[in-house]
């Protein structure tokens, strides 16, 4: 039977444990009410508000068809007529992720997504357009074509003014390809999964002027 | 397809055509969204999530 010495020691060893203090942690943090929620404020109530979201839509085909390209290979995706679909389906769906992900930056840029303490989401908004940035032109470099080419020799010079040129070699195919298949796409991953839980965590920023007339 | 774009020139401005359009359309998309009316459900929160 337990005394109520054991009960308490066995509350100070629970309270020690990481994985408790972890759960709690998220718990306090980001309730599965935030994570998920099935309510929105008013405000949010706007087509300003779904380019973050067809943003990550298109990412999802991005991987998608990036996976089955990278199965497959160069011959594969210039030969074969399903391989150019899903060429061309990888290339379009990068085009609609950067042009919804400039249209979000808008959006949050003139409601001044930034404020409330959400300066870090907003900063790893920025990493990501860096990152993205970085990820398309390593694919520029690796479709295997004149296109890949013509872009290396032009680069290569670029990269080695501004002293690069040494580890992030343009003409290297197999240091490009490797960038963009594995570690860029991660990056971005990982940060677009960060980013979301910040903006589940804080809840979407007020308008600056809401009805109401309450004010930042 | 292997004929070079045009570009549109206009004093320090230099951009080719097809970005131009690019340009003009995410212009006309961002405004569309900002007057189109969205969808509500009835019963709408009127607070902050959080």
């Amino acid at each position: 039977m337990a005394t109520p010495s054991s009960l308490e020691e066995a509350a100070s060893v629970e309270s020690k444990s990481w994985t408790l203090r972890l759960r709690q942690a998220f718990d306090r943090t980001l309730p599965m009410d935030h994570l998920l929620p099935d309510r929105q404020p008013y405000y949010v109530g706007s087509w300003v508000y779904v380019f973050g979201v067809v943003t990550i839509a298109a990412l999802v085909w991005v991987v998608v068809s990036g996976i089955v390209l990278s199965f497959f290979g160069p011959q594969w995706w210039h030969d074969s007529r399903v391989g150019r679909f899903f060429n061309s389906l990888h290339f379009w769906s990068v085009q609609l992720f950067f042009i919804f992900m400039v249209l979000h930056l808008w959006g949050q840029y003139f409601m001044a997504g930034w404020r409330s303490g959400r300066a870090a989401t907003w900063m790893i908004g920025v990493v990501i357009f860096a990152v993205s940035v970085l990820t398309a032109f390593t694919g520029y470099l690796s479709q295997q074509n004149f296109d890949a080419q013509f872009i290396a020799i032009n680069a290569k010079d670029a990269m080695n003014a501004g002293g690069i040129g040494a580890f992030f070699n343009v003409l290297n195919f197999g240091q490009m390809y490797g960038l963009h298949i594995m570690l860029l796409p991660i990056g971005v991953t990982i940060l677009v999964v960060l980013h979301i839980v910040m903006v589940r965590t804080r809840g979407v920023v007020k308008p600056i002027d809401p009805e109401g007339g309450e004010r930042p | 397809m292997d004929t070079p774009t045009t570009y549109f020139h206009w004093g320090f401005i230099l951009i080719s055509v097809p970005n131009l359009l690019v340009i003009a359309g995410m212009v006309v998309l961002f405004a569309i969204a900002l007057v189109a009316p969205f969808p509500h459900r009835k019963e709408a929160d009127d607070g902050d999530t959080k």
